[in-house]
């Protein structure tokens, strides 16, 4: 599914012509694209690095008051789509800026935007495996006389690489693939100008080719993550029986605190605040309320089959990856990534493609929208099968292998309830990013029907902002039901208080896997 | 190059495709739980059959117009004809990519553009049918295709918006060439993104040629431009004193005293028309063309419908643009179009967009 986009570009691409291509590509325009482009997605993806794993730690390891709100909370901004969150932050801005006509703009704007509203990309995951991670390690450590700060950077933190990782390339390629918040932001990267191609020129050709040249950058960064993660060996034990302590960080928690207040106040504050400031203002905030059901039930269908079909298509790539690792699997999972990274438009025409040569009775149906969502989403869906099978110890099915059980028997009696939970939780990740996505979504729609996505468009299009701002409102609150969903299912609950005492971890657990895991461990 | 390990994958995925294709055949798509909850009835991909007279009762219309714009009209021709529009709204260069895209399998059978650039490239590549003559001549030759696939529905003007506080009537411009002047450094805003902006542009450099355009846009840029996204954005910046004046389409300023409740005139932005055949006092236009051979009938009169004297009086009275036909009055308190000192311009000659963006680019706007 995932090859659609790139089956479509090659197609193209070579209807135009090697020479062509080479033309076109080598430019200096290109090469100043590309470095604005990469540069951001660095900067971005450094940034979320930070933030995601600080709050990480934070909320699941440490005495930070709040953190259960937090914990929550802290995913959110995830909800707010990156064209709503920068037209916000460009509406406020004049609140601060003394000069009149002082814009909000470019690549510092573009850097904080984007990082405030992906950074859960990397906290999710991290504070999900922060929560299994064997605090053994750890507690060896310090016994051994390692500080406090020393032992989180050498042995907490490589104990949950993969999921650093895993979320950081994520945050990148969404950073590549945006096209709202540097459109609103005014950073000329790759996919303003493939926008700026099919917009203003008519230019498929270039545009596609555009696009061609961003596959190849995603390549190239898919096999450098590649690298790493194999240098990075995962020395996690295999069963984890209790929760870590969480460190005491005296006064400093309330300075801990104040840091995910203020990322919070910025990443939802400012949207809050100019939203209330549309409905303030304008008139038009009647019109909403009579299209709002009809886009909320055209949203949540859409992203729920949507969230369905990737997670089905996820499934067996993710388990063959953390099941059977190797160049094939791997390879596989790597191809997944891959439109990714592609501007939603581009995915969007190569399903109109697809739809209109392979698949004309879906065309324009529900269907085709779900198929389209779970080729720009699959790596989120592959990323929660795979980190979810490769938790779930793998000697209970060898042992149920070893009874006489078929594989396929092991397969739906241990290993589907075993990565159950990690799989809700990508199911509500794609969900939820499937609910914010737009150029696709106004492609391949039916004919006629509405996402609060494409209302929030149509309406912000001819400056009816206070119609708008109802359905962001809405877009968001619906999204934070599957985010809250996803907090819950990855675990990050705040570790146990130092006075509390220590209990045994609480694992969800409706299948009886864990009679079968006493068995394993007697 | 890694093409031959790429192409292992690309065939699994291209079976795993064709499987899964064969198996989604089984379940029926009136089993889709999103598809009819807000359409009473499917026939997105269904081909209109029919000969030229004939209709079928509905037709399929890609309308890169607002919804908010267009639908009123729409469901008042339905009312009129009892012909059912199924109408797909969307960004109107996408749409062109669209129906482009689709072939000869598009739904599409009209085709509602918020400007001439994307009617033309769709009519380029051969997707639009001739229109009869009598409707071409209804609209003036300026503002329909030479090869009579397209005509004008709606004018728009170029205008200066400007902020009465700010702005006195003698600083007021004849021409846009007065705006690369010192008196307007970090005045003026301007939306080069906008396709609006780039037809302007694409105007001047046909009225006074490539180097005399990139001349302007190389001082302009020099000038201390406010840029923004969109025009609209402009109108609310320069009606909140954010900057004093900008270059937009007229209509702008008439959607935000309706989003802001007021009476146009109320507020503190107002309207200047630039003169003498300046590229400045441009009319472009939004249009429509008949998609393919699928047009019937039906697609025919909505057409005829939205240039009579209903539809486009609906233009004038609601969404504030000049009318194509004759006799049916002036937007608001507009002078009317004949009155405008517009540029001698052929919209056909403002096809080439592509070097107007590459220019744009090069003067370090865009």
């Amino acid at each position: 599914m995932a090859l659609i986009p790139l089956a479509y570009l090659l197609f193209r691409t070579a209807q135009g012509g090697l020479g062509a291509w080479v033309e076109a590509v080598a430019t200096e325009r290109t090469a100043r694209l590309a470095t604005t482009s990469l540069l951001l997605a660095g900067v971005v993806t450094a940034a979320c690095l930070v933030i995601g794993v600080a709050s990480a730690w934070l909320v699941t390891r440490s005495n930070t008051p709040g953190r259960r709100a937090f914990a929550v909370l802290l995913a959110l901004p995830l909800a707010v789509p990156s064209y709503v969150a920068a037209f916000t932050w460009v509406s406020v801005a004049d609140l601060w800026t003394a000069t009149p006509g002082t814009r909000f703009e470019g690549f510092v704007a573009a850097a904080v935007v984007l990082t405030l509203y992906t950074y859960p990309y990397v906290y999710l995951p991290v504070a999900a495996a922060l929560v299994r991670a064997d605090p053994a390690q750890e507690e060896v450590a310090r016994s051994l006389g390692r500080g406090p700060l020393h032992t989180v950077l050498t042995v907490t933190l490589p104990q949950v690489r993969p999921a650093v990782v895993g979320g950081g390339l994520l945050a990148a390629l969404y950073v590549l693939a945006d096209f709202g918040a540097v459109s609103i932001l005014r950073l000329d990267t790759f996919t303003r100008a493939i926008f700026t191609a099919f917009s203003a020129g008519f230019n498929r050709q270039g545009a596609l080719t555009l696009a061609t040249l961003l596959v190849l950058v995603t390549t190239v960064i898919l096999l450098l993550e590649g690298r790493t993660r194999r240098a990075g060996a995962r020395f996690s034990g295999t069963h984890v029986t209790r929760p870590a302590r969480a460190a005491d960080l005296g006064v400093w928690r309330w300075a801990g605190a104040a840091g995910l207040g203020a990322v919070l106040l910025a990443a939802l504050g400012v949207p809050a605040l100019s939203l209330a400031r549309w409905m303030a203002r304008g008139t038009s905030a009647g019109d909403a309320t009579g299209r709002l059901w009809d886009a909320a039930v055209g949203s949540l269908t859409a992203s729920l089959l949507g969230a369905l079909l990737t997670i089905l298509l996820a499934l067996p790539l993710g388990i063959l990856a953390a099941r059977h690792p190797g160049r094939l699997s791997q390879a596989l999972e790597r191809t997944a990534y891959l439109a990714h990274s592609l501007p939603g438009v581009v995915v969007g025409l190569s399903l109109v493609f697809f739809g209109v040569t392979v698949a004309l009775p879906f065309y324009q149906t529900t269907w085709l929208l779900a198929l389209a969502y779970a080729t720009l989403f699959l790596p989120l869906g592959v990323g929660a099968v795979a980190s979810a099978a490769s938790q779930a110890p793998r000697s209970l099915e060898e042992a149920a292998a070893a009874l006489g059980r078929s594989p396929a028997q092991v397969f739906r009696r241990v290993t589907l309830p075993l990565t159950l939970p990690g799989i809700g939780a990508g199911a509500a990740l794609v969900f939820l990013t499937a609910m914010k996505e737009l150029p696709a979504t106004l492609l391949l729609r039916p004919t006629g029907m509405d996402t609060l996505a494409t209302r929030l468009w149509s309406a912000t299009a001819i400056g009816r902002y206070a119609e708008a701002a109802p359905y962001a409102l809405v877009l968001v609150a619906l999204a934070a039901v599957p985010t809250w969903l996803i907090v819950r299912r990855t675990g990050i609950l705040p570790a146990a208080g130092e006075r509390e005492p220590l209990r045994p971890v609480e694992v969800e657990d409706p299948t009886g896997a864990s009679d079968l895991l006493e068995g394993v461990k007697a | 190059m890694a093409l031959p390990s790429r192409l292992l994958p690309v065939a699994t995925a291209g079976a795993l495709v064709l499987t899964l294709a064969a198996c989604g055949g089984g379940d029926e798509p009136d089993a889709t739980p999103g598809g009819d909850t807000t359409e009473g009835s499917g026939t997105t991909g269904e081909p209109a059959a029919g000969g030229a007279e004939e209709g079928d009762g509905t037709l399929t219309l890609y309308s890169g117009r607002n919804e908010e714009l267009v639908q009123p009209v729409l469901d008042a021709f339905t009312e009129e004809t009892g012909i059912e529009v199924e109408v797909r709204y969307g960004d109107t260069a996408a749409m062109a990519a669209q129906i482009l895209e689709e072939g000869d399998n598009s739904p599409a059978e009209v085709f509602l553009a918020q400007d001439a650039g994307a009617l033309g490239a769709v009519s380029r590549e051969g997707r639009l049918v001739a229109l009869p003559q009598e409707t071409l001549d209804l609209v003036p030759e300026t503002y329909r295709s030479v090869d009579g696939d397209w005509v004008g529905l709606t004018g728009r003007s170029r205008v200066l918006v400007y902020n009465k506080d700010a702005v006195s009537e003698e600083e007021l411009p004849q021409t846009v060439e007065e705006l690369t002047g010192p008196e307007w450094t970090g005045r003026l805003g301007i939306a080069p993104t906008n396709a609006s902006f780039q037809s302007f542009v694409t105007a001047l450099r046909v009225l006074e040629g490539d180097d005399a355009a990139q001349t302007w846009l190389a001082d302009l840029a020099a000038n201390d431009p406010q840029i923004r996204e969109k025009n609209g954005m402009i109108v609310a910046d320069v009606d909140a004193g954010a900057i004093d004046a900008g270059l937009v389409n007229h209509y702008y300023l008439y959607e935000l005293a309706e989003e802001q409740g007021v009476a146009p005139e109320e507020l503190t932005a107002a309207l200047h028309f630039f003169g003498a055949g300046d590229a400045g006092a441009l009319v472009n236009i939004s249009g429509i063309g008949l998609v393919d051979e699928q047009a019937d009938g039906d697609a025919q009169a909505l057409v005829d419908y939205l240039l009579s004297e209903a539809g486009q009086t609906y233009f004038v009275e609601e969404t504030f643009e000049y009318p194509m036909i004759e006799g049916v009055g002036t937007p608001a308190d507009l002078p009317p179009l004949e009155e405008l000192e517009t540029p001698e311009i052929d919209l056909n000659d403002l096809d080439d967009l592509q070097r107007t963006i590459e220019m744009i680019t090069e003067a370090g706007l865009l």
